[in-house]
């Protein structure tokens, strides 16, 4: 049993007090530090290693399906990411452009070095934002509030509210083959000390498992006999601010492994710590080792490997595709059987990690712990994985530290509005059963969360909070203004159907989708599938030539006007069920006729709406009724 | 707090009387009313006065062409440029009452048709097509409350009814799961579940070298679940469904008390539905609803109004069973004719009968006829019913059970009315035991039902047409969902969780 440490000790205390200290410099760490600090709060963030700020643990790439909406809707909200890739990114892609603008995304390959090096450099140019080297052993809790933390060197920094974004350092265990061993990344340590702290505040603890892949020299891979993936042509940007990407991107490569890398692998299945039962945490289904994918999927002869740089001024390529945790010497032969790799030198090898995660049922929809007063907890130790959606909840968390400490309302979006809220909604209101990933899949209102509008969305919220700065806002007005002028230009300008008109050159395309049988406004034309914004404008240039994200707007607003429509419809539905509160301290107890596995989990859940109760697994809409007339019965009775 | 939808439902306890109540509230009622309710003097229900009661029918609009079965259509609006031709319904008396003062606070009209289940679901299948939702247990009495128009005690009880009534329709939903309807809209809605799961990987995972169907072939599938999706819709259109209860016999030798059995059943269910005649002239079949639980059990609290809300409700989640009773009245009053034919009587109702009500006389010592009966329960679902307790006995259950070691041996004395409590919780015990399988699902719901099937078909049809137009996928996917949330209404929701379960075991993702 580990002895609480109390401030009546004789401990020292830092002569500075904080209005939010950060543990943990990671994307969620970064993001939550940033954000609290430019909302005017003096602020702390401390790590193990300061050379390790930012740093990308797994795979040298940020966004892609899901995450990419997640990369521009921190960037509307005033975060960091979208501006620090965008400043550091060595390729460009847009993915599904074949398909309809609510899936289309942005992913870029990152020079994993540059990106820490420019994320720490914008930390230390921050006002307000003090950056400490520190391990933490212990958080500071007394009568059910966090005070601050204590340092390995017995200091205590104290603080109005603390964030913990440890990712995967509490209790981290990596396994390669049969060996095992301490540590929160390969080559640092885990925090050791601070997990006990962590266990003895009585938060439920669970255990998840991810993995990485081996990462090998580039002067030692015959690139030729691989297909080769360049970037876009005309690389888009992930931050709104960002006007476009200058920098020269470079290729990544495509290779395969083949039923000599099955075999091998078979072979020596009892050799990895996967499958030699030694690893109890649940791995993700969407990012499988080699070794699952080679069980899972027997029948398949090839698994694709991409071939990624991990940066401009580096040798070092990821092997994306081959996570492993099998012995060294396996690993060794596994790559060499691959294509290309045949020589190849592994720098790195891969392994699998293992690490505590706090199950976020024990948050508020804030990130604040619902068992210690201000006390958040954002990042993979929620059991997420990813870059971005650690840096969402960061930016979150963060935000909401700083105004519990200025005594404002909390700021919590919901499922209609930001994936970032489908992330937080679905952590603090479901059960975790392996490492959380986003996919467009899980918003209900994929249609209205896209890429293209995040900025429509959240910019004003962000603004309203104090984390959109003056430069960025006016480019959003001006941005806005744009696209409803050119969207009523085009309601209003009438095409008539008068023979002169009809023989123009530039209608005679135009006509191939239809025939015009009675004036048509533009914007009644653009909803032809087959047309596109650029026809259309043909016929009737806007007086001002249009940025590109002008014109994509309105194409999309216009043409997918229907569909957006009806899901405003389901949106009005559900904002009713949303916005009606239940208050933090009501007793579900007193509630006749719930099911007891319903009266249970919202006992357990507390849910802060109707809304989030309905999502509840295992509550009914009776449930959801009789909850309803109890909570009106009240407030007419208050 | 306003409610956007209009919510219909039966409003009246099963079989009081010889009227039923079906009930619309919100603000498409009168709207829905004029739809669906034609008076001989042609008045719209738009132009009633609040709170009158008029007479007429309620028709269901045919397609131009289709005349309605026996009778000419009566009430064409000369006006009209088409001919319009309705299949009339029922006869009923329409109650208009304008908001505000009405039990929801919001428009309410009310249909007073024929009582019995088979014409009320008639009326209130007419009322959900013309754009009526079926009412959540409870929810008329929830929009009473929200409105301001229930005080705090009256809600407090409805919370309670609501919530005992919920463990109750789980139990019975168990029980419906194992029905033909369940199984098949299972089936459908795992077809669309794994459609949907290509289409949703294939936007979430473009990088993957995976074999995602094609857009013909995602067409293609869409239209065979269609297809089989109609196939079920029309069966349940037909009603077929709705008229098949279970068939339960009362058997035993003259005298012991079928009859009285059978009028105490009826009577103490005050659920007399129908009458319909026996195929054999001296079979006489009557169907009752045999409550799932006592109704003093679901709560007869003083909330009048509220009651029959319940009812109602009780009705829609499968809360009765509707039994078809068959009383072998015939082979009492031939005693006389050979015996053959007696015995071929017999069979033919055991043929028929799912359930035996075996009656015995504990006055008497069991005679041939009776050892005869004995026997055949042992192949059948069966209660054996000790009669005639009141009197001196003769016969003891131990007497039953040496032949009928596995079946329930209930005493009773019907004209006292003992034993008929415990009597009808041994068949319900038996009807929602594991041994008994019900044939398909219950009468009303079926309304529920086909409602989620249309809209399911909807979903579908849009799928296929947004498929046919080279939609996006993200587009295509808005009608699945659609689809398959209706169908989850039936057999409970699947997930994004169970969405993304297929995926992971269907396609080998990740890098």
């Amino acid at each position: 049993m580990i002895t609480q440490t109390t401030l009546t000790q004789r401990i020292a205390k830092y002569e500075k007090r904080y209005d939010v200290i950060v543990v943990g410099a990671g994307h969620a760490g970064c993001e939550a530090a940033l954000a609290a600090a430019r909302m005017g709060c003096e602020t702390l963030v401390v790590t193990i290693n300061l050379d390790t700020i930012a740093k990308m643990s797994c795979n040298p790439a940020i966004g892609g399906l899901a995450k990419g909406h997640l990369v521009k809707e921190i960037d509307a909200l005033g975060g960091e990411m979208a501006k620090n890739i965008d400043k550091t990114g060595i390729q460009f892609r847009r993915l599904n452009t074949k398909k309809g603008p609510a899936v289309r995304a942005s992913r870029a390959q990152a020079d994993k070095k540059a990106y820490q090096d420019e994320m720490k450099r914008v930390l230390e140019t921050q006002e307000r934002l003090d950056i400490k080297q520190v391990l933490v052993e212990e958080l500071l809790v007394e009568d059910g509030r966090c005070l601050g933390i204590l340092s390995q060197t017995k200091t205590a920094y104290l603080a109005e509210t603390v964030i913990l974004t440890t990712g995967t350092f509490l209790k981290g265990l990596i396994h390669i083959g049969d060996i095992s061993y301490s540590a929160g990344r390969a080559g640092e340590s885990a925090a050791e000390k601070l997990s006990e702290s962590f266990l003895s505040l009585g938060f439920e603890i669970g255990r998840l498992k991810t993995g990485t892949p081996p990462r090998v020299n580039a002067h030692t891979v015959d690139f030729s006999v691989m297909d080769i993936q360049p970037g876009d042509e005309d690389p888009g940007p992930f931050s709104f601010s960002t006007e476009r990407i200058t920098q020269p991107q470079l290729p990544c490569y495509l290779t395969h492994t083949n039923e000599k890398t099955h075999q091998l692998i078979r072979e020596n299945l009892h050799r990895s710590a996967m499958y030699s039962g030694r690893i109890v945490g649940i791995g993700p289904r969407y990012c499988p080792s080699i070794e699952d994918k080679v069980v899972r999927f027997a029948e398949k002869t090839a698994h694709q490997v991409f071939v990624e740089p991990e940066g401009r001024n580096t040798d070092e390529i990821y092997l994306n595709g081959i996570s492993a945790s099998l012995p060294e010497d396996v690993q060794v032969a596994m790559v060499h059987s691959i294509s290309g790799l045949e020589n190849a030198e592994i720098m790195r090898f891969g392994y699998a990690v293992e690490y505590d995660f706090a199950p976020a049922t024990q948050l508020k929809p804030t990130l604040e712990t619902k068992q210690v007063e201000n006390l958040y907890f954002a990042g993979q130790l929620n059991g997420t994985t990813g870059y971005e959606e650690a840096a969402a909840q960061g930016l979150m968390a963060g935000i909401n530290a700083a105004l519990k400490v200025q005594r404002k309302e909390p700021f919590v979006l919901d499922r209609a509005q930001a994936y970032i809220a489908v992330l937080i909604d679905d952590l603090v209101s479901r059960d975790i059963r392996e490492p959380y990933r986003m996919f467009t899949s899980r918003a209900e209102y994929r249609l209205t969360l896209r890429e293209d509008n995040a900025d429509l969305r959240l910019t004003e919220l962000g603004r309203q909070i104090g984390l959109v700065d003056d430069g960025a806002y006016r480019r959003f007005q001006t941005k806005a203004a744009q696209i409803q002028s050119e969207r009523a230009r085009l309601q209003q300008t009438v095409l008539k159907p008068t023979p002169e008109r009809l023989s123009s050159a530039v209608l005679a395309n135009i006509l191939e989708t239809g025939q015009l049988k009675q004036p048509t406004s533009l914007a009644e034309l653009l909803k032809r599938p087959a047309l596109r914004y650029e026809q259309i404008a043909r016929l009737a240039p806007p007086q001002d030539a249009l940025p590109p994200a002008v014109k994509e707007q309105v194409e999309i607003q216009i043409k997918y006007h229907g569909y957006i429509q009806r899901q405003q419809r389901q949106i009005q539905q559900f904002k009713k069920l949303e916005n009606f509160p239940i208050p933090e301290a009501f007793d579900y107890a007193d509630v006749p006729g719930l099911k007891i596995e319903a009266r249970e989990k919202l006992a357990r859940i507390r849910p802060a709406s109707i809304g989030q109760a309905s999502r509840l697994p295992g509550v009914s809409p009776a449930d959801i009724s009789i909850l309803t007339v109890m909570l009106h019965q009240q407030k007419r009775n208050v | 707090m306003g409610f956007d939808d209009t919510i219909a439902a039966i409003a009246t306890p099963r079989g009081e009387g010889g009227i039923g109540i079906v009930r619309v509230s919100g603000s498409r009622a009168i709207d829905i009313a004029c739809q669906v309710f034609r008076s001989p003097r042609g008045v719209s229900p738009a132009e009633l006065p609040t709170h009158t009661l008029t007479y007429g029918h309620v028709v269901s609009l045919l397609p131009a062409g289709d005349i309605a079965g026996d009778r000419p259509p009566r009430y064409e609006k000369k006006t009209d440029s088409q001919p319009r031709h309705y299949e009339q319904i029922d006869e009923v008396l329409l109650g208009v009452m304008r908001a505000p003062k009405t039990y929801t606070a919001e428009d309410i009209v009310e249909f007073n048709c024929h009582g019995g289940i088979v014409p009320l679901t008639a009326v209130l299948e007419v009322v959900v097509k013309a754009g009526a939702r079926l009412a959540e247990p409870g929810e008329f009495t929830k929009r009473a409350f929200l409105n301001g128009r229930l005080d705090l005690a009256q809600a407090e009880a409805v919370a309670e009814l609501i919530g005992s009534k919920t463990e109750l329709s789980r139990k019975i939903a168990l029980n419906a799961l194992e029905g033909k309807l369940s199984e098949n809209v299972n089936h459908l809605s795992d077809r669309v579940a794994g459609l949907l799961a290509e289409i949703e990987a294939s936007i979430d995972f473009p990088e993957e070298e995976l074999d995602f169907m094609k857009v013909e072939m995602q067409h293609q599938t869409a239209h065979t679940i269609q297809a089989d999706l109609t196939r079920l819709l029309e069966t349940a259109e037909e009603g077929r469904l709705i008229k098949e209860g279970i068939n339960v016999a009362i058997l035993g030798k003259p005298n012991v008390g079928k009859s009285s059995l059978l009028n105490a059943l009826v009577q103490r269910e005050r659920a007399i539905v129908t009458d319909i005649p026996g195929t054999t002239r001296d079979t006489i079949e009557e169907t009752i609803l045999l409550m799932l639980q006592e109704p003093t059990a679901i709560g007869r609290k003083n909330v009048t109004d509220e009651e029959d809300v319940i009812f109602c409700n009780d009705t829609k989640s499968l809360g009765g069973i509707p039994m078809n009773l068959i009383d072998t009245a015939g082979i009492r009053q031939t005693a006389d004719i050979v015996e053959q034919e007696g015995v071929q009587r017999s069979k033919a109702v055991l043929d028929k009968a799912e359930f035996l009500l075996l009656m015995f006389d504990a006055s008497q010592p069991l005679a041939e006829a009776d050892v005869e009966l004995l026997q055949t329960a042992n192949s059948h679902q069966a209660i054996l019913i000790l009669n005639k307790t009141d009197l001196p006995i003769v016969t003891r259950p131990e007497a039953l059970r040496e032949f009928c070691p596995e079946k329930r041996v209930v005493q009773t004395a019907i004209p006292e009315g003992n034993g008929l409590d415990a009597l009808k919780a041994a068949i319900r015990e038996a009807l929602l035991g594991d041994a008994f399988v019900m044939g398909d699902s219950p009468i009303v719901t079926n309304a529920r039902h086909q409602d989620a099937l249309r809209r399911a078909n909807q979903g579908l049809n849009d799928a296929i047409e947004s498929l046919a137009n080279a939609m996006p996928p993200e587009l295509v996917a808005v009608d699945l969902h659609i689809s398959l949330d209706a169908l989850g209404d039936i057999v409970g929701k699947t997930t994004t969780e169970d969405i993304l379960d297929r995926i992971f075991s269907q396609f080998c993702i990740g890098k």
